[in-house]
């Protein structure tokens, strides 16, 4: 047997109705899509959600899928509008729940007390926009370079390098603030 | 790189997103199964396979709606999905086998338990991976192309699936971040989030069904039955327990006009669901009917009441007391003008046909209802609010209906500022002494903006203090936060209807707009003493979110609800009387002291007292009725048709919720009354009452026993 079929190859047969490449694809790729969907909110329970969102989401999506860029890179892309959805949605609650975070504080114990960092880095990037975080989370926190997360995000690569510009223009603005 | 860059990057290195959790990893591999498996049937087959349901239009439109939403929809699917499995797995299973015929690895069919029921069509979907694959695979991810399973390390399929109790793990729990006025939220909160924390149990990922299992092996079944959830929030409900007259003889209550907690529960049963038991709200669901009171006759005794005292059907010890007001009703000649404005929410979740084509032509409707020399406006938020309509007479009929066509769904939800420019609009028409209100319909996806809930719920309030009432019309299932919109009709001064059919529409935007659009009365507050002498014991049935207190009566300050022109309240308890074998609580052993008699207390039951205040007052009147022995009936069958009628609802929203003090009333036992009580029934409301209750015995059978 085949010991690697390709994603795009998968995601064709899943396109088609084949649930076992379907499966297949879930398989290989939950993993990096809840690592990405953990960037956005740095929350395990939100990315876990999201994670799922995606996942659901895909049983539609696969069929558009066209096969003329990665399946990674298209699914990337996917996780990042999820995860714009998800955040415009949950502005309010998210909010909300800023009063349930201190009681849990305690509960979570040591994770908060060492997440300082983490607060900063959430609240800036919430405070940089959308555009610039989700460059930001490509690029700083995936690696990727500025060719593949314009591909990512569908934009050319001289944005990812001005968004990285920028971004680094606010956060300098913001230290002196 | 650059320093702050640079730092980020630190950052976010330091920051481990760990795991996902087994659980969630299931949870999601499952409902993306689920999801993939529906997609495919409803493209194969064109013919999804839906469980049988009676409201045809309804279901259509959502059918269609997968094509458009099918986000928010996979959340309404997965709870009907279940229902499919149970009911007719054999054709579920057998499509997916048949499009799966030449597969050598079959997919995960986390049904188990529902699945286990029913001989699967052929061995090769048997669910043998469920272990292997879901969760072990992930820890290899380079089992890549090996397309057989490996069946030796494959955990037995059918482990046993555990339902978590849907209403309170997870609705609960969101609906506890969204409280607007928790009792005690920090306890609340945090109880809700630390279980879930502790147990590390998937209810916590919002969403259907499929979410709300954990795989606990060895474990029993706690079944939850077939029970709606998605993202739907429902404050949890306390239900009213049964009462000592003797240790509190008198129970205090705002009246509540609204029918929200009726008209969610019809859209779960007609997808085969049973309501989260929060959703039920038993006077909702009473009050959803019209009741044939005598209405006063004239306008300076804003409402009559009218009571009856019948046995109780689900219990031979006790009696019901029923209590029904009517308000005064306007001739249409003297209704005052309306200024209304429409704030719609145009945000890209409102796509779905049972969201804003249903809104379009429900305010459609409504136009009918309105006076030439009303004036109408039209406010959307999304993307950027913006005001489509100006203040137009509704003489001007084509103008509005125009702008009502050119609303389209899309972007993101801008609320504050539609919020804001919605009450400008109505403040600048405002009609004195006439209707000035905002109507917002929203999926209840509404992200105001406005910082937070409790900021939106005070600005809501500053505002009817100007004079302008908010009503909330909630459209589609899902996502919609029940509590909220509770909260902001109430805070508001409004009211809140939930439509899924245009029907619905019909019946609260026309049939009851006088009651939505001309308040009456404001304040209504409901005071009934109960006499020691002849009641032992007594409970409020529903009313569980409109308790207020004893000395909250009196108190002018203390918000209460509105009736509008020609709106019907009724309210139902039940009474043990004294001596009765029926009796809960025991007797104390040292007594109490002799209890004085004062006048009347051989033949009343009890006094009732209604304080109100006419729409321009700030003190408020007070009506006052004995509640004596010659409103009985001894047989439930000579009570008014009415009062039997509301019985039957009250027993089915009481079965919903649990049936704590039901008995052995079964739905046959509702289905019988309701059909004895049905009456002329010129609209067929009760009929379809009599249909829900028939959904309700099936989906619960569907249900594992409890």
């Amino acid at each position: 047997m085949d010991m690697k079929i390709d994603d795009n190859q998968l995601a064709a047969q899943a396109a088609k109705g084949d649930a076992a490449a379907f499966q297949l694809l879930l398989e290989r790729h939950y993993d990096s899509v809840y690592r990405i969907a953990f960037r956005f909110s740095g929350q395990r329970e939100d990315a876990e959600d999201l994670a799922q969102d995606v996942c659901t989401s895909l049983a539609q999506k696969i069929r558009s899928f066209r096969g003329d860029s990665k399946f990674s890179t298209w699914l990337y892309r996917v996780v990042m509008n999820a995860a714009r959805d998800a955040h415009r949605k949950r502005a309010t609650a998210v909010k909300a729940a800023k009063a349930y975070g201190e009681v849990s504080e305690l509960e979570r114990g040591e994770q908060v007390a060492a997440d300082k960092d983490a607060a900063w880095l959430y609240e800036a990037l919430e405070e940089v926009g959308t555009d610039l975080k989700e460059t930001a989370v490509l690029v700083l926190a995936e690696g990727f370079n500025h060719a593949e997360a314009a591909d990512v995000l569908d934009i050319k690569e001289s944005t990812v390098s001005w968004r990285m510009h920028e971004l680094r223009k606010h956060l300098k603005q913001m230290a002196l603030a | 790189m650059t320093d702050e860059l640079k730092k980020m990057e630190k950052m976010f290195e330091a920051q481990k997103p760990g795991k996902p959790s087994d659980a969630a990893r299931k949870a999601a591999f499952s409902a993306a199964m689920h999801a993939f498996e529906k997609e495919n049937q409803t493209s194969t087959q064109g013919n999804p396979a839906e469980p049988r349901l009676t409201n045809k239009g309804n279901e259509k439109s959502r059918v269609v709606a997968q094509l458009f939403n099918w986000r928010r929809l996979m959340k309404t699917l997965e709870p009907k999905f279940a229902y499919a499995a149970a009911g007719g797995v054999s054709l579920a299973v057998l499509a997916a086998a048949m499009i799966n015929v030449n597969l050598t690895l079959p997919y995960d069919h986390s049904d188990g338990a529902l699945v286990r029921e029913h001989t699967l069509p052929t061995s090769e979907a048997e669910p043998t991976l469920e272990e292997g694959l879901v969760s072990s695979a992930p820890s290899k991810p380079d089992l890549g192309g090996q397309l057989s399973a490996d069946k030796s390390t494959a955990a037995p399929s059918n482990a046993p699936m555990v339902f978590m109790d849907a209403d309170r793990s997870g609705a609960g729990n969101q609906s506890a971040l969204l409280k607007v006025q928790p009792p005690a939220p920090g306890k609340r909160l945090g109880n809700g989030r630390t279980a879930f924390m502790r147990q590390e149990s998937p209810a916590q990922l919002s969403g259907g069904i499929v979410q709300n299992r954990a795989l606990t092996s060895g474990q029993e079944q706690i079944p939850a039955g077939v029970r709606s959830q998605g993202r739907d929030q429902f404050s949890e409900i306390e239900r009213n327990p049964q009462k000592l007259v003797s240790d509190d003889p008198v129970s205090t209550f705002s009246v509540d006009v609204d029918t929200t907690s009726y008209a969610f529960t019809r859209a779960a049963l007609n997808r085969g669901e049973l309501p989260q038991k929060d959703a039920v709200r038993v006077e909702e669901m009473v009050n959803y009917f019209d009741y044939d009171y005598t209405a006063p006759t004239d306008a300076s005794q804003p409402f009559s009441t009218h009571m009856s005292i019948m046995p109780t059907p689900w219990n031979e010890g006790t009696k019901l007391l029923r209590i029904g007001i009517k308000g005064f009703e306007l001739p249409p000649t003297e209704a005052p003008n309306a200024n209304l404005v429409f704030l719609i929410d145009t945000s890209g979740s409102m796509e779905a046909p049972n969201k804003l084509p249903l809104l379009r032509n429900s305010f459609k409707l409504l136009l009918s209802s309105l006076k030439p020399d009303d004036t109408v406006s039209i406010v959307v938020y999304a993307g950027s609010a913006g005001t489509v309509l100006e203040p137009t007479q509704v003489a001007d009929n084509n103008k509005i209906m125009a702008a009502l066509d050119q609303l389209d769904a899309g972007g993101s939800t801008a609320g504050a500022e539609g919020i804001r420019q919605a009450y400008q609009l109505a403040e600048s028409q405002m009609v004195e002494g006439g209707v000035n209100r905002v109507i917002l319909a929203t999926d209840g996806d509404f992200n105001v903006g406005l910082a937070n809930p409790e900021e939106l719920k005070g600005f809501v309030e500053r505002k009817r203090k100007t004079g302008v009432s908010l009503s909330v019309l909630g459209f589609g299932q899902g996502n919609y936060n029940d509590e909220l919109m509770q909260t902001l009709a109430q805070n508001g001064n409004g009211n809140a209807a939930y439509i899924d059919t245009l029907s619905e529409a019909r019946k609260v935007l026309v049939e009851e707009a006088g009651s939505t659009l001309f308040t009456i009365a404001k304040d209504v507050k409901l005071q009934m003493e109960f006499n020691p002498a002849l009641v032992d014991e007594y409970r409020l049935i529903g009313y569980e979110t409109r308790i207020l207190n004893r000395e909250d009566f009196n108190n002018d300050k203390i918000d209460a609800g509105d009736i509008g022109a020609g709106h019907t309240v009724t309210a139902l308890y039940e009474l043990t009387p004294v001596g009765s074998p029926a009796k809960l609580v025991d007797e104390l052993r040292y007594g109490t002291e002799t209890l004085d008699t004062a006048a009347g207390s051989v033949n009343e039951y009890g006094f009732l007292k209604i304080r109100y205040k006419l729409p321009e007052s700030q003190t408020s009147e007070l009506i006052s009725v004995p509640v004596t022995m010659s409103l009985e009936v001894d047989d439930l069958a000579e009570a008014p048709n009415d009062a039997q009628f509301a019985t039957s609802v009250a027993a089915f929203g009481q079965l919903l919720a649990g049936g704590r003090y039901t008995g052995n009333y079964s739905y046959d036992d509702v289905i019988a009354l309701a059909q004895s009580a049905k009456g002329t029934d010129e609209f067929g409301y009760r009929s379809e009452f009599i249909n829900l209750v028939r959904l309700a015995k099936s989906a619960a059978a569907m249900a594992p026993q409890q």
